[in-house]
């Protein structure tokens, strides 16, 4: 992560594509917003700092403006109730807003709109509500409590939305896409401290990763850690040091959390009989209490150990870097808990 | 006036808060009689302002009623069967039975959005609409109504704000008829003419007698006329009073009666009756038989209404997500 320390994550403008296609995480996002505002005429941008030639905090938007001009990348006032809620609005009426979080911290100050007028409208009158809020998450960047939240588990909560939260660059921009033609309101939480330190092959052109499909990323038939997000990295990690003392893992990647791929989960679970469920949000009451439910009431007779979570702890994120680490998951912690899994 | 109504516009005006009252008075005296589901809301004293703001209205423009609006949903082509059947929870109820009173009587066909008992959040939502115009070129309005309590919320700042900011082809009429709740405009805001805030948001503020319906029609058409021209967004603030409860089981007692007494003098529809004699557009008799007819269609939407089936309860997880 030497590239995130030295940039704060704010570099400018994400690199060109290589010719192997090789691109970051971050890069990808802009590609997938990129690539749908010359699909389709009613797909736009609008959040803080996004227009112009700024481009975002992120720089997730540079240059869009200058292709698709002011109209289609809009500035908003500070007011992320307000701007939520004309995005709802404009989805009412058919446009396809992507709404930028600067941070997904932020959107506390529209949770009104998002859970009690977008999550609704489908089912009360058949208002369909088509936008992405794009929500920079998750910490380890040293960013304190309030540049730092993982607050999925709000959203998962709330009838109406999908959730989704890619691990890689491919998974960031095929959900974006799937996320941005999908007729519901869907937050899209991308991981900050993946934006730069990740590069992996993105395939040119339209790349659609289906909402609702979790990704099994390596197989192993010893335990099963399912997670998403960031963590999936920290779980790869974890299960490559567990692989040589030979205890082999499969890792799930989510992917979409909600809806959530019961099936896969279940496999999984039905595979190996040990189970972890790791998320870098706090553990208690968080989307790890869920997956551990569905497993305990459909795949209990399959089961040799208790399923285990980790996630992080029950406090305000903490900036000094030995409070943080404390406080979050890392492949480190990831395989001493495998480690007593696996001897259980 | 700017915009003359002719004869027979005023008798649509005086037909249409007809009918809202007429409905008002048969869903409250259902109500009375033990047979509503959950609660409602009166509309009483609040006819003119959704009638003739729904009126000032071309088809194609999108409006985002509340909970006092019932004129407005009326105009723009939901029945008294399906409103009334809504009220009664039936599966031929505008939200099918998803959602309460006039809840969830939104209809994209119709260009209505539904609201949520969170006010002022169809302000922001129409807003939005407004944008998509802007956005697609299209020579439409939007027009949002709010009540004197949602002014005190930031997201009536935040909406008018950016409204604004956008020069947003959108109407927003605050409905202040002086209480919300049990709490006075005076626990409210320090700043009784709500209109006057809109000089802070650096667009025109309007004042209106919410009770006559003729005003409420002139400042209304202005507004969107200024609106539909590119001209940005108006608040207008219609002055009126909530005549009985916040909702049905709410007698009211807090609210003065010397108060009540001096706003019965100033009745919309008592009043326009008087203006529409005084100018002989029609004898008493023409306005009994149009007020009969709203009486009949009452009648027969009841009727409809409590025959309808209420809906299967294994459809209950159905219509969540679009597909």
């Amino acid at each position: 992560m030497a590239t995130e320390s030295l940039t704060y994550g704010f570099a400018d403008a994400p690199e060109a594509p290589s010719a192997d296609r090789q691109i970051t995480y971050i890069a990808a996002i802009s590609e997938a917003l990129r690539e749908e505002m010359r699909r389709n005429e009613n797909v736009f941008v609008m959040g803080e700092d996004v227009g112009g030639g700024f481009g975002g905090a992120f720089k997730v938007t540079k240059g869009l403006a200058d292709e698709f001009g002011d109209g289609r990348v809009m500035n908003m006032p500070l007011a992320e109730g307000g701007f939520v809620g004309a995005g709802t609005g404009m989805a009412l009426m058919g446009l396809r807003p992507v709404i930028e979080m600067q941070f997904a911290d932020f959107i506390s100050s529209a949770f009104d709109i998002i859970v009690q007028f977008a999550a609704t409208a489908h089912y009360r009158w058949d208002g369909a509500v088509p936008w992405v809020i794009r929500a920079p998450s998750d910490g380890g960047i040293r960013s304190g409590p309030f540049h730092s939240q993982n607050p999925e588990a709000w959203f998962i909560h709330t009838p109406g939305l999908k959730v989704v939260a890619p691990a890689t660059p491919a998974d960031a921009k095929g959900l974006l896409t799937a996320a941005i033609r999908d007729n519901n309101p869907v937050i899209y939480f991308e991981s900050k401290p993946l934006y730069r330190s990740v590069k992996g092959y993105v395939p040119a052109g339209e790349h659609v990763t289906p909402l609702g499909q979790a990704n099994l990323v390596r197989s192993g038939s010893d335990l099963s850690i399912i997670t998403y997000g960031s963590q999936v990295r920290e779980a790869l990690t974890a299960a490559a040091a567990l692989a040589q003392s030979g205890i082999e893992a499969d890792v799930l990647d989510l992917r979409t959390l909600k809806p959530l791929d019961e099936e896969a989960i279940l496999e999984t679970a039905r595979k190996t009989g040990k189970i972890m469920v790791v998320h870098a949000a706090n553990q208690l009451a968080g989307l790890g209490g869920e997956i551990a439910a569905r497993i305990a009431e459909k795949a209990f007779e399959w089961l040799d150990a208790p399923v285990c979570r980790l996630g992080g702890l029950d406090t305000p994120i903490p900036f000094s870097p030995p409070l943080e680490d404390a406080y979050r998951p890392n492949a480190l912690k990831i395989e001493a808990l495998a480690r007593e899994l696996a001897a259980y | 006036m700017t915009h003359h109504l002719a004869p027979d516009q005023q008798l649509e005006l005086y037909y249409w808060m007809r009918l809202t009252r007429a409905f008002d008075e048969s869903m409250i005296a259902y109500w009375k009689q033990g047979k509503g589901i959950g609660g409602t809301f009166s509309q009483r004293g609040h006819e003119a302002i959704s009638v003739s703001a729904a009126y000032a209205l071309e088809p194609d423009d999108v409006i985002a009623p509340m909970h006092r609006d019932l004129g407005a949903y009326l105009l723009r082509g939901l029945s008294p069967r399906r409103i009334f059947a809504n009220l009664l929870g039936r599966e031929a109820g505008v939200s099918r039975g998803r959602d309460a009173n006039l809840h969830g009587m939104g209809d994209l066909e119709r260009n209505i959005i539904g609201f949520v008992s969170h006010l002022p959040h169809s302000l922001p939502v129409a807003v939005g609409a407004a944008m998509s115009f802007t956005y697609r070129k299209e020579p439409r309005v939007a027009l949002t109504f709010t009540g004197d309590g949602a002014s005190s919320t930031g997201l009536f700042h935040e909406s008018l704000n950016l409204a604004a900011v956008q020069r947003a082809p959108i109407v927003v009429i605050v409905e202040n008829n002086q209480y919300a709740y049990s709490t006075p405009l005076a626990q409210q805001t320090a700043v009784p003419d709500i209109a006057e805030r809109a000089s802070g948001y650096g667009m025109p503020g309007v004042m209106l007698d919410g009770n006559d319906v003729e005003a409420v029609y002139a400042g209304v058409r202005e507004a969107v006329d200024r609106a539909r021209a590119g001209d940005g967004p108006t608040l207008i603030e219609a002055k009126t009073m909530r005549m009985l409860g916040h909702a049905v089981h709410d007698g009211a007692e807090y609210v003065p009666a010397e108060l009540l007494a001096a706003w019965e003098e100033k009745d919309p529809i008592r009043r326009y009756t008087r203006l529409l004699l005084e100018r002989d557009v029609a004898d008493a008799q023409e306005l009994a038989e149009i007020d009969r007819r709203c009486e009949v269609e009452m009648l027969d939407a009841i009727e409809w209404a409590e025959q309808m089936p209420l809906p299967q309860a294994d459809t209950v997880t159905e219509r969540v997500y679009a597909a």
